[in-house]
């Protein structure tokens, strides 16, 4: 059969486990296999939520080691399962958790693991498609072996219920390998500060070498508090010192989702692009009108940014307080 | 404490990544290279820890003999001993193989290095593994996504912070273990010039360990579908400000 790693998004089944359970329904109607699903700790409640996906079987990962959070105790809970239930593939989001355990637990079970897929078929070698990059290009491969390890990319599968919900059964699975594991234990959690998260702002207001300095950014942290938005910036405004890597937006910072991107006076290297280019619209405001964001943006205007800046906040400000009035 | 830290020669594209005729690869003909940016911040994170704790510092990396470049500069960073690790291909499994047999070799000379380093992913495949595999292959605890380090004990454990949506979490490992950081955890010194003449004339450690391709094969490389669109011009300098003005208030954000 097939076996879905699901993850725990606030107590429901997450949305990338959706997604991930219906591309595993695909694959198991093709291989004319069952689907089965895995989850750590008492997790019962996902049941329902899981038939509705085609699930026949929910396996608990129970026992001392589920009760928090470990990568080696978690990934080798996961192998053992599937070595029990003989399960020739293993399926979860391509999240940040999702991606490791699937990596401890393949790397226990001694076979491949394809990360960060956007469509697989499945066959005696599966075909897929995954990101590199963080999108700067796609990659073909093929993926062999008698466990077949693959996580998906948020986004690129559409979560569908199936007509009629499967019927589905749970049981406990108690791994004896964590016991004696050498591993890492959580100790300690920060929640984080208030703002709005980079991650999920609405819109976010960066800036790259073009700001010149850390001084620089002011205007952009009112224009980000104006619009209700968060403040992103380029490496080069990160590695001078400018802003925290926090703000960084692209391959190796954060990805954005917003539904706009103010980007002031940002090139767009590929790899900045692959952080914003999620973002519904762009705005670019950059002297050059041939940059590469300025080209691939929807909207931009060309010119300094020290001029266009405070003009756009001053009109911004007037327009809201006549609002306000009316 | 010994500190060991894998890091990757990646191609530094700016614009549109080119590939090459056979469709396999990257064409990095034109290409600058540069060491991964996680790792750039492990080599400095195992330097500033070195300087503390006390120890020798120790980069590796798998890759073409030109990796020697990348080498070289974790060295002018501060790093006391360079090993290449030639191996070419990008197979996660195979990579992890020969990563772990010659850190196996080191060991059995010199000790186990209580810490080793990797890049959480390396930045143009990105497959999200290699650290994990050679960590579990030496049985050794490994946490990702670090972006901070603290050797709270030399002798027995350490404290890894890593970040997710919600906040912080802190992960107590025990020595010796493994760690995949991302870019955050420190900003990378510029090397000194005398960093860079040492580095330029340290001697570099060849090894060639054997490797099995692993099961997961690359057919092509393509370009993503790009979609096609007009920029629409709201104007120039400041007199743009009203139109943006109105762009802002049509979407809803002002
Ligand atoms: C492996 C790797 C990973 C990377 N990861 C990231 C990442 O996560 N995020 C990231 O951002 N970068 C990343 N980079 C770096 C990336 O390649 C670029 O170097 C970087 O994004 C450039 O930043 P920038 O656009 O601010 O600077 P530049 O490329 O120098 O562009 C500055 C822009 O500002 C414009 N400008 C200048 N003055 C003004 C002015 N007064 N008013 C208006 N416009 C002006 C210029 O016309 C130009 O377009 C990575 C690189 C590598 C090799």
């Amino acid at each position: 059969m097939l076996l879905v790693l699901v993850e725990d998004d606030s107590g429901a089944v997450s949305g990338g486990s959706q997604e991930a359970l219906t591309l595993a329904h695909g694959l198991a109607t093709d291989l004319n296999v069952p689907v089965h699903a895995a989850a750590f700790g008492t997790r019962g409640e996902f049941a329902a939520t899981l038939g509705a996906y085609g699930v026949s079987t929910l396996h608990l990962l129970e026992g001392p080691f589920a009760d928090a959070y470990s990568p080696e105790c978690w990934g080798a809970a996961l192998a053992e399962l599937v070595r029990h239930i003989g399960a020739i593939g293993v399926i979860a989001a391509a999240s940040e958790w999702g991606n490791e355990v699937l990596a401890h637990a393949s790397a226990r079970t001694g076979e491949a693991f394809a990360s960060n897929c956007v469509t697989v078929d499945a066959g005696q070698q599966w075909s897929l498609t995954r990101v590199r990059g963080g999108g700067m290009l796609l990659e073909d491969a093929e993926l062999a072996g008698a466990v077949k390890f693959v996580s998906l990319t948020p986004g690129a599968v559409e979560p569908a219920e199936l007509p009629i919900p499967q019927q589905i059964t749970t049981d406990s699975f108690v791994p004896e390998s964590t016991d004696t594991l050498v591993h890492s234990t959580i100790v300690d959690r920060k929640s984080r500060g208030a703002g709005v998260a980079l991650s999920t702002a609405r819109v976010v207001v960066s800036g790259g070498r073009g700001v010149g300095s850390a001084e620089g950014f002011e205007s952009l942290e009112e224009l980000a508090e104006l619009l209700g938005g968060a403040v992103g910036c380029s490496r080069v405004a990160t590695n001078s010192g400018w802003r925290p890597h926090s703000d960084q937006v692209g391959l190796t910072g954060t990805k954005i989702a917003a539904d706009l991107y103010i980007a002031c006076g940002i090139s767009g290297a590929t790899q900045h692009w692959v952080g914003c280019m999620g973002a519904k619209s762009i705005l670019a405001i950059n002297t050059d009108p041939e940059a590469p964001l300025v080209t691939r943006a929807d909207y931009a205007v060309i010119g300094d940014v020290h001029q266009v800046l405070p003009a756009i906040l001053e009109r911004a400000r007037a327009r809201k307080q006549v609002q306000g009035v009316a | 404490m010994r500190v060991l830290v894998c890091i990757k020669r990646v191609p530094a594209p700016g614009g549109k990544v080119l590939i090459t005729e056979d469709g396999t690869d990257i064409d990095t003909r034109h290409l600058g290279f540069t060491i991964g940016p996680h790792e750039e911040c492990a080599v400095e994170e195992a330097v500033q820890l070195v300087a503390e704790h006390g120890g020798h510092v120790t980069v590796l990396t798998a890759g073409p003999p030109e990796a020697e470049e990348q080498l070289r500069y974790a060295l002018s960073m501060g790093a006391n001993a360079g090993v290449l690790v030639e191996h070419g291909a990008h197979d996660p499994q195979a990579t992890a193989t020969a990563l772990t047999e010659t850190i196996r070799t080191l060991e059995s000379e010199d000790g186990n290095f209580d810490l080793i380093l990797f890049g959480n992913e390396s930045a143009d495949v990105g497959n999200y593994q290699v650290g994990i595999r050679v960590a579990c292959a030496l049985e050794r605890p490994v946490v990702g996504g670090i972006k901070g380090i603290d050797v709270a004990d030399e002798s027995t454990h350490v404290l890894l912070h890593r970040e997710n949506a919600d906040g912080v979490e802190v992960y107590q490992a025990p020595l010796p273990a493994v760690a995949a950081v991302k870019e955050g955890l420190n900003l990378p010194r510029y090397p000194s010039i005398q960093g860079r003449l040492r580095a330029k004339k340290a001697p570099l450690r060849t090894v060639q360990p054997k490797t099995a391709p692993g099961g997961l094969r690359t057919v092509q490389l393509r370009q993503p579908p790009e979609k096609q669109h007009e920029t629409v011009v709201l104007g120039y300098g400041a007199d743009a400000a009203d139109s943006v003005v109105d762009l802002l208030t049509e979407k809803g954000v002002v």
